[in-house]
């Protein structure tokens, strides 16, 4: 219990290095957020943007503004705390969709990239651990070779390939899926299969592992001695400990599932965050990258430490110091 | 959300809806649904027809303008338009404060300039005033001819002075939103769509026949091209939008329909760079480019290759011939190969008078283009693979190439920092002017470090008269050494465009050079 | 003499078939990835006019946009694959097998200290780094470059897509060396050799390096299918490598958009497409036989 509560502690000053890292790697790139084809009419107006957005500043004057720290004089003359900023839960305007700000782009995107996560998470453990399973316990047939294939074949096509190879066959041939945008419950499958896919592979693999180390240990042939149903064998005894490996994996896949959602949300056109991650970076907006890798730091870390905790719950021998 | 009844595939995710501050495109086809100016985009010929304005006199020295607004001109919200909205309107948009990027246009109208670049503060000095509640007068530098196109342009839009004042830069989040165009605004999600719906204050409300309109966005071709194959978009407005691999086969279909615009596809010269300051060179480069090769197997839209800047019809304006221009005009394939066999050795003779007989000592240098990823085309790749191969063929020089992604593009583009660059230039209005102007020595568009005084004079001088034949031969004359004589940029192509929609169930869409299509004028036959 | 747990495992490897296999199957990638740009009669970097033709008598593999062979180029793009993926994964080894040794026998502040930053790194979206150091550092090195060196500059993005992905995927192999060092630095040889006096690095390179080889290796098979396709992502959003070179993942990108109803040149997916699967599944299954093989539980 202390470890966990150390660990937490320890949550805050560590998205804070991640979120200072992310505030000055992206503002050391070449090009602007205001850059474009086009030039602005005239070097007054580029200042004038420039200074809008405090673009102007010093990196430090930046910084502080942006964790809500920075005191200057204000038009009334006055000495005050300039608004916004980190500390009051401001993460300010997004630099290109500038009437948005990233609390309402991510609002906006959050649950969506979250359905698809968790439906994905979903997909790929009802994919994954009962192929798994089988061809662990069927191993050395056909079927343990057919199973095993086709968990490594999903896990060396890429998602850009596999999607739209998902889109043309079911959703533009055989016409059994919508083939984008979201709302629909009929919407969410193509998404969801093309993002749990791989992480269905992963699954199974671990899972077959995890089974196959489990059915020879002496745990099992006690039972088995024992005279308890096959079955029962492999349900009550075989399964639990099997399952570790995939348990203590699901921290990764869901971090995984949530950032590696660029390319399914980019080609089914879902507006989700993920598309956010990767444009942001290349279009140069500041705020709305610091705001999202603050976002994940969260996310992972939390995940990690609940995984972590489930696993120590599960697994009595564990012992965390 | 029920389906609205025209779901348009607008192009990439809007940035913003102030038609004052917004630069994209997409933006501007959404925001030109909500707000309109005194003049609005003609759906047929995309030049500048009666909006808010009824009607206007020119003086007879065309620099004064008297505008005469309807009315009825009214916010969606109830507010009447009165003239003192529309000269509010005019000076913010050139306050720097607003940092309008395109406040450029108002360098026409007497005090804009001054007021844009900084010398001025007094915005009351904008050319512009209200004669009365319904009548404004506008006074120019110049006499200039498409004065009435540019009142369309998003940027001369009126906006609601109060919802301004009262929430500034994020005026447009108010609800309900003031509109001054034939849609009003009924949600806006990022990433998701922006609805509309007919507004019904607009003073031609009565000829709007779709009642909700839905912009959607997307990044990438295919799934655009998806989302318009199973019914789930009704139009795909964006160009950008269409799998140019398909081209050869999607012409062919009868929803897919190609159009020429105001745009050309170029590359510049870093001239400020060794080899590049000699325009021997230059000239060489030039002519081994096989421009019929790039069209016929990269592009494949039915592009015409172009040695002039300017594309044909630009208002009226034909543009002189350029160097190469014998390879340009020849119809068939035995004419091209001729005069591409005569261009090929003339290129050879100016290397070596340059100083490189066949490549010899010339050094190695890079092309930069902006990489298409995501799912975006590759044409800027592959017309950069074709070129590498005809000057290592033809001439026998080493060109490296160096894709980039967008941001960097652009800024090393800005700096200079390039030697030979991929570029494109789409015009703004149909007049030539719109393109010359990027390459007088002081235009932030240049990004070549060609300056030519002989070049800006012309200009300056073509600004200045208002008789057209002879504005005409001074633009030919400029054009003419920017293309033929000094070739700081290799013009390749001008743009066609596609866009898609079942001519059945679709209709008010109409090719223009102006690329406007105002969603007021489609309309779903049933 | 019985043998040492490492040669146990190699000989447990060698009597695993599949393994056997796709460790010759990978050999024969290689060797062809190797010799086919260089014998081919076509250039994999020059067009022809044959645009777009399909598979057969004088192109194997078909043409693509500027006629140039696919079978030549889908080789020079393995080459160039293999290259990234094994590089990119010894880069990673590197930082990680001695980041995870040091953190893992020191332990204590410095270990807490080292895995923290692991925890930092983990947490930063990979893609945000990449994207910036691809930016930012190859200008300047390009730079530098041409000063120096003019003939690398178009290995600069090479470089840096070795570099780059190695930087982003030694993070696990950081922990599971830590773990391991760990487990092993409390075992009695190691603390035998430490009372009789050996100093710390002999007992890391001599005692614990050995033991970490097996766990490495297995890692090292699963970490190279990983990079390759982190590779092909980042050739899909424009950032691979460059134009006119080739490697499967920039193959796999433009071969992606042929995936349409309208018109399927198929071969410029599926060839690419079939080469990397295939690929990949041999580097698993090899992955999968050495993890068996040096598995210690069946020891």
């Amino acid at each position: 219990m202390r470890y966990f509560l150390r660990r937490l502690a320890f949550l805050v000053p560590l998205v804070w290095v991640i979120v200072t890292l992310a505030f000055f790697l992206v503002r050391v790139a070449p090009g602007g957020p205001f850059d474009r084809e086009r030039k602005p009419a005239s070097p007054a107006v580029e200042r004038a943007l420039a200074e809008k957005y405090h673009l102007d500043e010093s990196l430090g004057s930046q910084y502080l503004r942006f964790l809500g720290l920075k005191w200057e004089t204000g038009s009334d003359g006055r000495w005050h705390r300039a608004p916004g900023g980190l500390l009051v839960g401001d993460l300010g305007l997004s630099l290109k969709y500038r009437n948005h700000t990233v609390a309402d782009i991510i609002r906006q995107g959050l649950p969506v990239s979250l359905t698809l996560g968790i439906l994905a998470f979903g997909f790929a453990m009802g994919f994954g651990i009962p192929i798994g399973f089988y061809t662990a316990v069927q191993r050395g047939s056909w079927g343990d070779w057919i199973g095993s294939l086709l968990a490594l074949v999903v896990i060396c096509v890429p998602s850009f390939v596999l999607g739209p190879v998902l889109i043309l066959v079911f959703g533009l041939q055989l016409g059994w899926f919508p083939v984008g945008l979201w709302g629909a419950p009929l919407q969410a499958v193509l998404p969801m299969a093309a993002l749990g896919l791989f992480f269905g592979g992963r699954v199974a693999r671990l899972m077959r592992e995890g089974m196959t180390q489990s059915l020879q240990s002496e745990y099992i042939r006690t039972a088995r001695a024992k005279g308890a149903s096959e079955l029962r064998v492999l349900l009550r005894h075989a399964f639990p400990t099997a399952v570790m490996p995939v348990i203590s994996y699901s921290g990764p896949m869901l971090a995984d599932l949530l950032t590696g959602s660029f390319v399914v949300e980019n080609i089914f056109q879902i507006p989700g965050i993920g598309v956010f991650m990767v444009n942001s970076s290349l279009s140069r907006d500041y705020t709305m990258v610091v705001g999202l890798v603050l976002l994940y730091a969260i996310l992972l870390l939390v995940l990690n430490l609940l995984v972590d905790l489930a696993y120590g719950l599960l697994d009595p021998r564990v012992r965390y110091e | 959300m029920p389906r609205a009844d025209l779901v348009v595939l607008n192009g990439p995710e809007i940035e913003t809806l102030d038609p004052h501050v917004l630069t994209g495109q997409a933006d501007g086809r959404v925001s030109g649904a909500l707000f309109e100016g005194l003049t609005r985009f003609d759906p047929v010929s995309g030049r500048g027809i009666p909006g808010l304005a009824e009607r206007w006199d020119v003086s007879p020295d065309g620099r004064r303008y008297t505008f005469h607004l309807r009315t009825n001109a009214a916010f969606s919200t109830g507010e009447p338009i009165r003239a003192e909205d529309f000269v509010w309107s005019w000076r913010h948009a050139v306050d720097p404060s607003t940092a309008a990027d395109y406040s450029g246009f108002f360098f026409y109208v007497k005090g804009g300039k001054e007021l844009v670049i900084g010398t001025s503060t007094n915005l009351a000095s904008l050319g512009i005033r209200a004669l009365d509640p319904l009548t404004m007068e506008v006074e120019l530098v110049n006499p200039t001819s498409f004065f009435v196109d540019l009142c369309a342009m998003r940027i001369m839009a009126v906006v609601p002075r109060w919802t301004v004042e009262r929430l500034g830069d994020q005026w447009v989040r108010a609800e309900p939103l003031p509109c001054s165009g034939a849609f009003e605004l009924v949600a806006w999600l990022p990433n998701n769509r922006v609805r509309v719906r007919k507004n019904p204050r607009y003073w031609d409300a009565a000829s709007v026949r779709p009642r909700v309109v839905d912009f959607l966005s997307s990044d990438s071709p295919s799934t655009a091209l998806n989302l318009y194959l199973t019914g789930e978009v009704d139009v795909l407005i964006e160009k950008n939008l269409i799998p140019l691999e398909l081209n050869d086969v999607l012409l062919k279909r009868p929803d897919f329909h190609t159009f020429s615009y105001l745009g050309t596809y170029f590359m510049r010269f870093n001239v400020t760079r060794k080899p590049f300051d000699n325009v021997r060179v230059r000239r060489a480069m030039s002519l081994v480019l096989d421009k019929w090769r790039i069209v016929d197997r990269i592009t494949k839209l039915g592009e015409r290759p172009t040695s002039a800047i300017t594309p044909p019809g630009t208002g009226g304006y034909s543009p002189p011939p350029g160097l190469g221009q014998n390879l340009c005009v020849a119809t068939n394939a035995a004419d091209r190969a001729a005069a591409f066999a005569a261009n090929v050795a003339e290129a050879k003779r100016l290397l070596a008078e340059a100083g490189y007989p066949e490549g010899r000592g010339f050094p190695t240098f890079t092309y930069m283009f902006n990489a298409g990823g995501g799912g975006g085309s590759r044409t800027h790749e592959k017309i950069a693979v074709e070129f590498q191969a005809m000057l290592q063929e033809h001439l026998g020089i080493q060109m490296e190439l160096r894709p980039v992604e967008w941001k960097t593009y652009l800024s090393e583009m800005s700096r200079l920092n390039y030697d030979v660059i991929r570029g494109s230039w789409v015009g703004d209005y149909q007049d030539p002017t719109t393109f010359l102007d990027c390459f007088l020595a002081d235009s932030g568009n240049n990004r070549t470090g060609w300056k030519n005084a002989r070049y800006d004079a012309l200009l300056e001088q073509a600004a200045g008269t208002s008789e057209p034949a002879a504005r005409v031969a001074l633009l030919q004359e400029a054009e003419t050494l920017l293309c033929r004589d000094e070739v700081p940029i290799l013009p390749v192509f001008t743009y066609t465009g596609l866009y898609s929609y079942d001519p059945n169930r679709v209709g008010g869409i109409h090719p223009n050079l102006t690329d406007e299509h105002p969603v007021s004028a489609m309309f779903l036959k049933r | 003499m019985t043998a040492s747990p490492n040669q146990r495992a190699w000989m447990r490897l060698r009597k695993n078939r599949p393994a056997m296999a796709s460790a010759f199957f990978l050999a024969l990638i290689v060797v062809a990835a190797w010799v086919v740009p260089l014998i081919s009669p076509h250039d994999a970097l020059h067009g022809s006019d044959a645009q777009f033709s399909p598979p057969g008598g004088q192109h194997w593999f078909g043409t693509d946009v500027h006629g140039r062979d696919l079978f030549t180029r889908v080789f020079a793009g393995t080459r160039v694959s293999l290259l990234v993926g094994a590089v990119g994964a010894a880069v990673s080894l590197v930082i990680g097998v001695c980041w995870g040794m040091v953190a893992g026998y020191v332990g204590r502040r410095l270990d807490g200290l080292m895995m923290r930053i692991v925890d930092v790194l983990y947490a930063l979206p990979s893609i945000v780094f990449v994207i910036v150091l691809i930016t930012t550092l190859e200008g300047l090195v390009k730079r530098w470059l041409g000063a120096v060196a003019p003939g690398f500059i178009p290995m600069a993005r090479m470089l840096f897509l070795f570099v780059g992905l190695g930087a982003v995927s030694w993070l696990t192999m950081a922990r599971i060396v830590r773990g391991q060092v760990l487990a092993l630095r409390s075992r009695p040889f190691v603390l035998a050799s430490q009372s009789l006096g050996a100093g710390h690095l002999r007992i890391l390179f001599r005692h614990i390096l050995p033991n970490v080889v097996g766990i490495v290796i297995v890692y090292l098979t699963l970490t190279v299918p990983a990079i390759i396709l982190y590779e092909s992502f980042l050739s899909y959003l424009g950032l691979g490598i460059q134009p006119p070179a080739a490697s499967l993942g920039t193959l796999l990108a433009e071969g992606a958009s042929q995936i349409n109803p309208i018109r399927v040149l198929w071969w410029l997916i599926a060839c690419p497409g079939l080469v990397l699967g295939l690929t990949l599944l041999a580097l698993n299954f090899l992955g999968d036989g050495l993890r068996d093989a040096f598995d210690p539980r069946t020891d």
